[in-house]
């Protein structure tokens, strides 16, 4: 074991990889919590098929990838959010239509793309070797945004989470933090979706919230048990995809199941318990 | 001068008007009850009050000295709320939020305010309970003393007794009415006829015909009571 993880630890690439999974891991639980409360869940799987969409279409003509992928997903985080909040197209709706456009526009750009050779399966389902240097600085800073924001903002993210008109009616700007978040969520799926895939990046801002919210009642213990949770699947994940030779994404979406099994029953015991 | 006081004021709901050229004045103490049929606007008006939408027409004044973000909202309950993973004591100090500006964490004044109200509306063992585990009752309990902890000046409350149990209802009903008599001013929306009746000081009834503002004994003699004819208090 202790021989695996240092064999780990010696491979640039993996170190590089480990270092960005576990602060995007950090970063979409924190984020994932207030995401899930406020029932925008499938905000977060709709960007991933637009990160994909614009990935795909910036590789067929060859610009820097995440020159195009952040901005157009960032564009489409908004979109979303003043779409689920007031628009003429309910919010799931609105996340369906722009989430399957995307996904075709980049399918067409690649199959456009005859001689180029564009690995579409890592963009699906992610890869290792696809983090760059260039993620790793990128993933340092979004995670020390996303951490001082809830610090410094952690009562009003609570206030807008919980009871969005009644911050709005007490003078707080939900609208700045909701865009706040968009932002930041937007740019934690283009960097994580590299590594876990655009199919599979949604699982990281879920499955940690969900799986707190079965066994913790307060906001604050909630928030960081998913982060603990989140970092300690992605390393789990991690492991067994190096030593049992699995997609790192998608044994890293399993360890995720098997937690929230895990809790589910802790949960209705716990339940029961209070009943009886 | 008048705590809250609207001139002309018209208000639209998805662009059809559903308020037109209403003006009243609500002083310092008073307990108002809005009350009406379902879809002649008493929710805009109070979004409006809230200054979370702006009237088509018309002026929302505030005097007294109370600001936009003193008053002390009762919302509605969403669906999100059911489950929320939060104990009473953080949703109570939120609303506190107003006082504090870009302050990052509450101060030893605010906690013990919040610890106060929760003492006031007698849910200070509740403090580390999970509020979705918590009854009705229990739950507008300590969204008052979330909205408190926003005021002492006015409380706007958006149908704080729908879903309760009768004697639930009326325990409330009387906590508001200690409030009121402590000085701060009330604004309710209700569907519960009778109890307007009881506790107001002042009626204001929305209709699609137009609306009505007076004291209950003009209420009652003013033709607007007539739509009660369908029964008094039918919820």
């Amino acid at each position: 074991m202790i021989e695996m993880i240092s064999e780990m630890l010696s491979t640039p690439v993996l170190v590089r990889a480990l270092i960005v999974g576990i602060l995007v891991s950090l970063c979409a639980a924190l984020l994932g919590v207030s995401l899930v409360l406020k029932r925008y869940s499938m905000i977060g799987d709709g960007l991933s098929h637009v990160g994909f969409g614009a990935l795909a279409v910036a590789t067929v003509m060859n610009i820097a990838p995440m020159a195009v992928a952040i901005p157009v997903v960032i564009f489409a985080a908004f979109i979303l959010l003043r779409l689920s909040s007031d628009g003429k197209i309910k919010g799931d709706a609105a996340i369906a239509l722009i989430s399957t456009g995307a996904l075709a526009i980049g399918v067409m750009a690649v199959s456009m793309s005859s001689g180029m050779n564009i690995d579409i399966n890592s963009y699906l389902f992610g890869s290792i070797i696809s983090v760059s240097s260039e993620d790793v600085v990128i993933s340092v800073v979004l995670a020390a945004a996303v951490i001082a924001m809830f610090i410094f903002f952690y009562t009003k993210i609570f206030a807008i989470t919980f009871d969005e008109n009644f911050a709005k009616a007490t003078g707080t700007n939900a609208n700045m933090y909701n865009m706040l978040i968009a932002l930041l969520t937007a740019v934690t799926i283009v960097v994580g979706m590299r590594l876990m895939g655009s199919m599979l990046i949604s699982s990281l801002i879920i499955f940690p919230a969900l799986c707190s919210m079965r066994v913790f009642k307060s906001f604050r213990s909630v928030t960081i048990c998913s982060a603990i949770i989140s970092v300690a699947t992605f390393i789990a994940g991690m492991m067994i995809s190096y030593a049992a030779d699995t997609p790192c994404g998608a044994s890293i979406v399993c360890v995720n199941i098997a937690v929230f099994a895990v809790f589910f029953v802790c949960g209705a015991v716990i339940q029961r318990n209070r009943k009886a | 001068m008048a705590l809250i006081k609207t001139e002309d004021l018209t208000l639209s709901y998805e662009n059809m008007t559903v308020i037109k050229n209403m003006s009243f004045e609500v002083n310092s103490g008073d307990y108002l009850c809005i009350v009406g049929e379902n879809g002649s606007g008493k929710s805009t008006l109070v979004k409006s009050l809230l200054s979370l939408k702006k009237p088509v027409g018309g002026s929302i004044t505030f005097g007294d000295g109370l600001l936009r973000k003193e008053i002390g909202y009762l919302p509605q309950q969403t669906s999100a709320q059911r489950d929320f993973p939060a104990n009473v004591g953080e949703v109570v100090i939120s609303g506190c939020l107003n006082a504090r500006g870009i302050r990052p964490f509450y101060s030893s004044k605010e906690k013990k305010l919040a610890a106060e109200n929760m003492e006031r509306l007698g849910i200070s063992e509740l403090k580390k309970r999970s509020y979705r585990e918590l009854s009705g009752g229990q739950q507008q309990r300590v969204l008052l003393a979330r909205a408190l902890c926003a005021t002492h000046k006015l409380l706007l409350l958006d149908e704080p007794v729908s879903g309760l149990d009768p004697i639930v209802t009326s325990e409330l009903y009387e906590l508001i009415y200690d409030i009121n008599k402590s000085g701060v001013t009330i604004i309710m929306v209700t569907h519960d006829m009778t109890a307007a009746l009881k506790y107001a000081s002042h009626i204001l009834c929305l209709r699609s015909e137009g609306w009505f503002f007076g004291t209950p004994d003009e209420f009652m003699k003013s033709g607007a009571s007539d739509f009660l004819k369908g029964g008094v208090g039918n919820d």
